[in-house]
């Protein structure tokens, strides 16, 4: 069995605009802030995993040049919104297989006005039909056959639970909305801080039925970033440092598992629950010990089908579960208390380790106003369409 | 008039129907061409005809999309028999008043448009059944 890995020191920078900064200046601030978090120099970390996907490439040796260039080994990852689960894994798998006794994981992603991601924008038509790509399609295909836009596409995966099992209409998803809004008042690093009634969520513009557009998650600028540690090495630091460190009971990532309809809509639901099932074995608890949820809430519409992905209810009982009031700051599971992907924002890099941040502070009861009392376990989960889906178990010191 | 279909798995003709490659060992469906079974991992496939009706196992109302897509639109997954097909819900008003989960659909074909040597191009979608 290896060791267990702690997070010794992580920061998130405020999501929203920057537009001073580039990613190098807000991966710097993320970087340096989770040094210092964690007590420690950048001499003292012997791997970087660095995720950035809207750039250039080769943001890790670049973030090098502001932070220090220390020669250790650099992977820059890319693995669509699960990139900075992907990168924290990375410092995690390094420390256990024993190759150095710190890591750094840093994503930082500027995303301010970007507008809609994905959907191809369509040429003038004209010439001759050439049929093109593993479909020979003669013209693109966004719009003609189904949406290839991520609101619409998270909308079907919402739409389809409700489907089967029934009960999520229109209403509850701009619930799940209104939920996440409200926890962001308390968020003083979330880039949308307002609260907004039922009302004004349904009759807000409709990007793709069912999701408005306050039930989208927000493009923004951000970077967070952790330092992650062997156990051996925190038990040699100073009594404050291994008070405030966090354990990782759980790091898992899965990529999806063929299913029937995955090749006409991306299937978020199977790489979730094994995601999860693994991570509760590695953790040795269950959903019930969970004190409080980051997941991945890109859409209203996938908040509901997590809910029972990460089996906080019942199979087939999401609406159930969020009509009781659970995933509420107040109720028996809190999820998203941060706000959320719709109004904490998603800088899609950042967003895998921003989350671990979220449930890092709540057990480390430095959560200021939005604290949950007596914090003691948390689970964060990311997924990006592929798929990759990261879920993390976190538990609180126990000195 | 020349016709050419959108997509290599629509089959125009008096009866226009889709055709998938089939895994002759799991019977796994793809409507691209694949490597191997991404099931099974066998490299044998055959083609099959998809049958032409079904039921809405979700839909979404695309009001926002990029640049030169007609909206609003209705973009739906069609149970076809077992067969998870994506496609258009066309021939209704895109609002969730028409357009409802497990409603009974049935595949038709749609004009894309004309090329300058005179070839129509023709796509699909799936209809109201009822």
């Amino acid at each position: 069995m290896a060791e267990n890995v702690w997070i010794l020191g992580i920061h998130m920078t405020n999501f929203g605009k920057h537009r001073d900064k580039d990613i190098l200046d807000l991966g710097s601030e993320a970087a340096i802030g989770a040094l210092q978090d964690a007590g420690v120099g950048i001499k003292d970390i012997g791997v970087l995993g660095a995720g950035n996907l809207m750039g250039r490439g080769g943001f890790g040796q670049l973030l090098q040049k502001q932070i220090g260039q220390t020669g250790i080994p650099v992977y820059n990852v890319t693995n669509a919104c699960a990139t900075g689960a992907t990168a924290l894994r990375v410092a995690i798998m390094a420390v256990k297989a024993g190759e150095t006794d710190m890591g750094l994981a840093v994503g930082v992603e500027k995303l301010a006005g970007a507008g809609l991601l994905s959907g191809n924008v369509r040429a003038a038509e004209g010439g001759h039909w050439v049929r093109d790509g593993r479909y020979g399609a003669v013209a693109p295909l966004d719009g003609r056959v189904g949406t290839e836009t991520m609101p619409g596409v998270f909308a079907q995966i919402g739409m389809e639970y409700g489907h089967r099992y029934g009960g999520a209409d229109f209403e509850l998803f701009a619930g799940i909305s209104e939920k996440n809004h409200a926890h962001s008042t308390l968020n003083p690093k979330a880039a949308y801080q307002k609260r907004f009634t039922l009302d004004e969520i349904m009759n807000d513009m409709m990007i793709a039925y069912p999701n408005t557009r306050p039930m989208c998650s927000a493009n923004c600028d951000g970077a967070a970033a952790a330092v992650v540690v062997s156990e051996a090495k925190l038990r040699t630091l100073s009594l404050e440092q291994q008070r405030r460190a966090v354990k990782i009971s759980a790091s898992v990532l899965t990529s999806d598992p063929y299913q029937e309809a995955c090749q006409v809509l991306p299937d978020v639901n199977t790489l979730t629950r094994q995601a999860a099932a693994t991570a509760y074995e590695q953790a040795g608890i269950g959903p019930e010990d969970l004190d409080l949820v980051e997941l991945h809430d890109c859409f209203a519409t996938a908040e509901l089908v997590h809910y029972d992905n990460l089996s906080l209810c019942e199979p087939g009982g999401a609406v159930d579960f969020f009509k009781s009031g659970a995933p509420w700051r107040d109720g028996r599971t809190p999820v998203n208390v941060s706000g959320g992907l719709q109004s904490k924002g998603h800088p899609i890099s950042a967003t895998g380790i921003a989350n671990i941040w979220e449930i890092a502070t709540h057990l480390r009861g430095e959560a200021g106003e939005r604290q949950i009392a007596d914090a003691k376990v948390g689970m964060a989960h990311v997924i990006g369409l592929g798929s990759a889906c990261g879920v993390h178990v976190l538990e609180k010191s126990a000195l | 008039m020349d016709r050419i279909p959108l997509v290599d798995y629509l089959v125009l003709g008096d009866d226009p129907h889709l055709v998938a490659n089939e895994c002759t060992s799991c019977g796994a469906r793809y409507f691209d061409r694949r490597s191997a079974c991404a099931s099974c991992g066998l490299q044998d496939f055959r083609t099959v005809e998809i049958a032409g009706t079904g039921t809405l196992r979700s839909f979404t109302i695309v009001h926002f999309a990029a640049e030169g897509v007609e909206v609003p639109f209705v973009a739906g997954l069609v149970d076809c028999d077992g067969t998870s097909v994506r496609g258009n819900v066309v021939n209704v008003p895109p609002d969730p008043e028409h357009v409802t989960l497990g409603m009974k659909v049935r595949l038709t074909t749609v004009p894309v448009g004309t090329d300058e040597a005179g070839v129509e191009a023709v796509g699909y979608g799936f209809e109201p059944a009822s």
